[in-house]
This record gives C-alpha cells, sequence and structure tokens, in this order.
C-alpha cells in the first residue's frame, strides 16, 4: 500500500468529522443535547461555498461557513434556552430546516465547481518526502482541527472556564446556585457548537469536495454525534475516534480495490457497531455513565427554581 | 337517482354541442343553452357540474425521485423531464414531486401519497421502488404507474429504461484509447445488474482496442454521497487507475480526477463544469421525450402497459461532446457511436467470457436482453469478485 497518500485520504475523510464532533462536544457538556449538527454542517457549507464564489475568497468563504452555522445554532438556542422547548425535538427540527434551507439556498449554485481550498507549504517543509505533504502540506482547516481540539482540551481541564462550563452541564441547579450564568453559558456553548458545524460544512464545499451538491454531508453530522458517545465526552479519545472513523471507511476502500473479500456492507457498517459497543459499555454499569455522560444532558433549566 | 339526472345532463349537453357542430347558432344563445343547461343540472344536486368538472379537469403527473433534485445527476435528469412534460401541455398537465425518497417503507407511502391524491401517471424513478410500486399499484388499478430500471410490471404498470450500457461501451473505447496505465477505476454503488452490466460494457469497449486494460471496482454502497464518491475515487487513483468512471450520482469522483490530473466520464449529465480538463465525455440521460409521450398516452386516453428499453437511435442516451482527448479518439468514438445507432455494433456481442474464462456469449451471437437484463456475472478484465 502506498502510505502517505492513504493517509492524505484519511486526513481529509476525518477533518469535517472531527471539527463538528468538537463543537457537539463543548455543547453536549454543557448539558445541551444538539441533534441539529447535520442541519447546522448543510447551512454552513452552502453559505461557505456561495461566499467563496460570489467573492473568491477562500477565507471569506470559511467565515461565512462559521457565521452561518452559528446563526442557525442561534435559532437552536433561543428556542431550547429562552423559550425551554423540548431539546431532542427542536434539534431533529433544526436538522430538516437545515436540509430544505441550505437546499433551497444552494438551487442557484448547483453544476458549478470551485478551486479546492489551498494547500499550505509551512516553513517550505512540504517537499520533505513522506511525512512534509502529511504534517506541512494540509490546508488552513486541517490544522484547525487539531487546533481548535487542543483549545478545547485545554480549556476543558485547566481552566476556570472550563470548569464552570462542566459544572453547569453536571448540575445546572447548583451551578445557578453558586451564581453561575448557566443560560449565558450554555449559549456560548450552543454558538460555539454551532460555528464548529459550520468550519465543517465549509470544510465539505470548499475542501473535502469543492462544489455543492444537496444534502451533500450525507449523514456525517450524525456521525459526529455519535463520534461524542464513542469518545466519551473526551476530547483525546474524539480524536482517536474521528481519525479511526476516517481510516475505516477509506480502508474499506482500499480493501476491495485489493481483492480482499470482506463485504463492503459490513465495513460501512463497522463505526456505528464500535459506538452501540461504547454505549452498551458505557451504560451498562450505573456508575460508570454517571462518571462520563454529563448529569444534566438535554434537560430544560428553570432559572425561576 | 343523481346519477341518472346526471346522464340525463350529459346526454342534453352533447346533443346541444351536437347541433352547434352543425348549424350556425350565434354565440350568445351558446351560452344562454349552456348556462340554462348547467343550472339545469346544478339544481338537480350538482350531479351535472361535477362531471363537466372532471371532463375539463388537468392531468395531474406525480414524480417519486430518489435523491434530491439537485444532485446534478439521476435525479437532476429525471427531473429535467419532468419539466419537459410542463413545458408540453402548459396548464393541461398540473406535475408534482417528492424528492430524496428512501428506498423501502417510505416509498411506498410517498406513491400511495401521491395515487391517492388524483394523480393519473405516476413516474417512479429508482430501481428499489418496484415492489412498492407494484404493491400500490395493485390498490389504484385507475391509476397509470411508470417505473424505471426496473422488471416486474403489471395492467397498470409500465416499466422502462435506457441502455446506458451503449454508451459505456463507447466509453470504454475512450478509455482503452487514453489509458498509459491500463487500469481503470470505477466508483460503484450497489451490484444490482444494471451496475453489473455497465462495468462489462466498459471493458467490453476497453478491451476491444486494448486488449490489457482491467478494471478495478469500488463498491461504495449508496448512489449519493459525494464525499465517499470522491474517496474511492481517491483510493482508486492511488493504486494506480489513469481512467476514473462511475456508477453514482454525484460529480465528486470526477472533480477528483481533475484535482488529481488524470482523467474521467461524467454521469448522467453533461460535468464539464466540474472537470474542464478532466471529461472526456459523459452518457447524458434524456427522459424528456418518453416523459412527454406517456403523459400525452395518458390524455389521450391511449396508454397502455409496456415495457421500454430505449438506447441512442430514439436519443434516450445521449453523449456529451468528446473532449480533452486526441482528434482520432474522438474520431473513433464518434464511428462506434454511430455504429451502435446504426446497429452495426452490439456492446454485448460474442465473443465474451466471463472471469473464469467460460464462454457466456458464443462468437457470432448477441447476449440477448434477459442475459442483460439479469447480469451477475463479471466479463473477464474485471478484476475481484462481484459481492453476492
Amino acid at each position: 500500500m502506498d502510505f502517505v497518500p492513504f493517509v492524505l485520504t484519511v486526513i481529509t475523510a476525518s477533518t469535517p468529522l472531527l471539527l463538528a464532533a468538537t463543537g457537539e462536544l463543548v455543547t453536549e457538556r454543557s448539558g445541551v443535547l444538539n441533534l441539529g449538527v447535520e442541519g447546522m454542517m448543510l447551512v454552513g457549507a452552502i453559505a461557505a461555498f456561495a461566499a467563496a464564489s460570489a467573492t473568491g475568497s477562500a477565507i471569506l468563504g470559511v467565515l461565512a461557513g462559521a457565521i452561518a452555522g452559528i446563526a442557525t445554532a442561534t435559532i437552536f438556542g433561543f428556542l431550547t434556552l429562552t423559550m425551554l422547548a423540548n431539546q431532542v425535538a427542536t434539534g431533529l427540527a433544526l436538522t430538516i430546516f437545515g436540509i430544505g434551507f441550505s437546499a433551497l439556498i444552494g438551487a442557484s449554485f448547483v453544476g458549478f465547481a470551485l478551486d479546492p481550498l489551498p494547500k499550505l507549504n509551512i516553513a517550505g517543509l512540504s517537499g520533505v518526502p513522506v511525512l512534509g505533504a502529511i504534517f506541512f502540506g494540509q490546508d488552513a482547516l486541517v490544522y484547525l482541527s487539531f487546533g481548535m481540539l487542543s483549545a478545547v482540551a485545554w480549556v476543558l481541564t485547566r481552566t476556570r472556564l472550563g470548569l464552570i462550563l462542566k459544572a453547569v452541564g453536571e448540575s445546572h441547579d447548583s451551578a445557578h446556585a453558586l451564581g453561575h450564568p448557566v443560560i449565558l453559558i450554555r449559549y456560548g456553548a450552543v454558538l460555539f457548537g454551532g460555528a464548529m458545524s459550520g468550519l465543517a460544512g465549509a470544510y465539505l464545499s470548499l475542501a473535502y469536495t469543492p462544489l455543492w451538491a444537496e444534502n451533500m454531508s450525507a449523514g456525517r453530522g450524525w456521525i459526529a454525534l455519535a463520534l461524542v458517545v464513542f469518545a466519551t465526552w473526551r476530547p483525546g479519545r474524539l480524536l482517536f475516534g474521528a481519525y479511526m472513523f476516517g481510516a475505516i471507511t477509506i480502508l474499506q476502500l482500499h480493501a476491495q480495490g485489493w481483492g480482499v473479500v470482506i463485504p463492503s456492507q459490513f465495513m460501512s457498517m463497522l463505526p456505528y457497531l464500535a459506538t452501540v459497543l461504547v454505549l452498551v459499555l458505557i451504560s451498562s454499569d450505573r456508575i460508570r455513565i454517571r462518571l462520563n455522560a454529563p448529569q444534566c444532558i438535554g434537560k430544560v433549566f428553570h432559572p425561576a427554581q | 337517482m343523481s346519477a341518472r339526472l346526471a346522464g340525463a345532463g350529459i346526454r342534453s349537453l352533447t346533443f346541444i354541442i351536437q347541433t352547434l357542430g352543425g348549424s350556425k347558432m350565434k354565440k350568445r344563445t351558446f351560452y344562454k343553452l349552456i348556462v340554462g343547461t348547467v343550472a339545469a343540472g346544478l339544481t338537480c344536486g350538482g350531479a351535472l357540474a361535477l362531471t363537466v368538472k372532471t371532463a375539463v379537469a388537468q392531468t395531474k403527473v406525480g414524480f417519486v425521485y430518489v435523491g434530491p433534485i439537485g444532485d446534478h445527476g439521476w435525479t437532476y435528469r429525471h427531473d429535467q423531464g419532468r419539466l419537459a412534460v410542463d413545458k408540453a401541455f402548459g396548464d393541461k398537465v398540473k406535475t408534482t414531486y417528492v424528492e430524496s425518497v428512501k428506498e423501502g417503507p417510505d416509498a411506498e407511502r410517498v406513491i400511495r401519497q401521491l395515487a391517492s391524491t388524483g394523480h393519473d401517471l405516476i413516474f417512479t424513478t429508482s430501481f428499489g421502488f418496484m415492489n412498492p410500486t407494484l404493491k400500490v399499484a395493485r390498490r389504484f388499478p385507475k391509476v397509470h404507474f411508470e417505473h424505471a430500471t426496473g422488471y416486474k410490471r403489471d395492467k397498470n404498470v409500465s416499466t422502462y429504461s435506457a441502455r446506458f450500457y451503449e454508451g459505456r461501451y463507447i466509453a470504454g473505447v475512450i478509455a482503452g484509447k487514453i489509458s498509459k496505465s491500463n487500469r481503470i477505476g470505477y466508483v460503484a454503488s450497489f451490484p444490482i445488474p444494471e451496475v453489473v452490466r455497465g462495468i462489462n460494457a466498459f471493458i467490453l469497449g476497453a478491451r476491444s482496442v486494448n486488449p490489457k486494460m482491467s478494471i478495478s471496482v469500488v463498491w461504495v454502497n449508496t448512489w449519493y454521497d459525494p464525499g465517499k464518491e470522491g474517496d474511492a475515487a481517491k483510493a482508486l487513483i492511488d493504486q494506480g487507475a489513469d481512467i476514473i468512471t462511475q456508477h453514482t450520482d454525484s460529480p465528486a469522483p470526477l472533480q477528483v480526477a481533475e484535482n488529481r490530473g488524470v482523467k474521467g466520464f461524467g454521469q448522467a449529465s453533461d460535468m464539464i463544469k466540474f472537470a474542464p480538463k478532466a471529461q472526456l465525455t459523459a452518457i447524458i440521460n434524456n427522459w424528456n421525450p418518453y416523459y412527454v409521450a406517456r403523459t400525452k398516452a395518458v390524455i389521450e386516453g391511449k396508454w397502455a402497459s409496456s415495457d421500454v428499453w430505449d438506447g441512442l437511435k430514439p436519443g434516450m442516451v445521449e453523449m456529451a461532446p468528446y473532449t480533452n482527448m486526441p482528434a482520432d479518439v474522438a474520431k473513433l468514438a464518434k464511428e462506434i457511436e454511430e455504429a451502435i445507432r446504426s446497429g452495426k455494433l452490439h456492446p454485448f456481442a460474442g465473443p465474451i467470457k466471463n472471469q473464469s474464462g467460460e464462454t457466456v456469449v458464443a462468437a457470432g451471437q448477441i447476449a440477448d436482453d434477459g442475459m442483460l437484463l439479469g447480469m451477475d456475472f463479471y466479463v473477464q478484465g474485471v478484476e475481484g469478485s462481484l459481492p453476492k
């Protein structure tokens, strides 16, 4: 097997998952379950594609993707945090809304292509054999996905803000009693999640397959949601999970080319099977699930209480 | 009681119109008569009014799509056919469509919904809609159904498909001439006869000009996932393919070919915008004439269940301009296209051997439609084994 091209393909397949899942991890850690990742990704994807093709600037495209993700997440935040609507139902509605809305906006962009997001050449090292292209020759969003994940890991474990965020997610009533602005913190987490989903969408329509096609995320938002559970809400495991998902997907495509006789349907199923296994493992033990899942996830917070 | 009155009403109306046809009665009198008759009808419980209404009502045509109309591939071309129907009949026909319908129980619900809301003709445009279509058709004997790419028919269910393999054979010939690595990467959706036939036609075309050609197939188990289709194309290129072709619905594999500097083919519609330097040609599905003809048949009451499988000749399959290739290859491609159209050349003319070397079509013979429709084997030149 040609190692370098394989790794390069794995990186492009994993990056959108990592971006979206990082955002959702922060959202869920604050106690909010936003099932609208797929919808936010699609709105981000079309916004990024539209902005990039209108202005010719990839940077503006990426920015537009993030802003569109935030805007979509604002709808979710307003409904669930201010109006106290059910999070699961609102999240599902947001996904359906995102699919339809992006298709509506995108109708006039069908059939156009863009140049892919430029590959960087960090410190002029991308030409170094084997490792150069992998470590120094990626596009900006790949580096951003690692940067954001590291930042999230640092904030969650090393800062006061991280402690407050986790406290809000574990027990919003206690956090409220201590004087922490629960709703404000959750708004922040939801909007961050929206921005990251928007970036994931931007990666799809600007770098992964630089075109706009309806429903082009094709379920990646749901994989990102599954990944957060798979990672038991921890950034380190999230990185492992996202790259394992990506690697398995690409590996099964390569395996077919080598003539390996594993049914491709089985390979396609593997990542989901892994998620279900992790869910069973962490849910089977009452203490273990309490250690892992944010206690207030999906619960509505009534500030008056 | 009211039915009998309505019958009398219709007879009197027919009588009036017949009389009018032969006489030079003034328009005003005609209107008076009509108004009078309708008024009489209304007093009879509105039965006549209802009858008149249905007689001039629009024909409703429904379409069920497996993907989004914005896929710029398979579903996009079906929707172009729907727009052609709109254009051809104007106000006489009302079309509706439901897009991104999953194959399975959901499809049955959607088809039943269309059938029970007064649609006279319903096109179901994916192989996986076959059983749901037949099931609903039995419940609605007066509604006409048209199922694309299937093989089960009924009194009110027709099937239609296009001989895409003719286009794929031409693409194969071009690939055989252009390829330097003698290796074709084929991004395939599901191992159904339609797709297997395309793979076989492609390699038969390629081997007709270059016996060293081989095809490597990657199954992605989806009709539509741009990311995954593109990844499959990357994997194939990494494994040495320098021609990419696909039997999935998005332009992603072709776009990957463009970015990686290899060549490829458009699928279902002309995708040159996605790959100005890579697209050699595209096999274009043109459903427009068929959809217009079938709608016309329903309007005229002449619709009958049929099985249509047309190719290049009536224009159900079209080839996009031959680009990005030397002039002599383009010339050869045009000659092959013409030979298939005129019937001189059949892509599945013997001798054809399967992977294990057994002759499946003898020299001088042509594979019959039965074999083509049920094709479940690879011919020589295709690598790997067909998933069962």
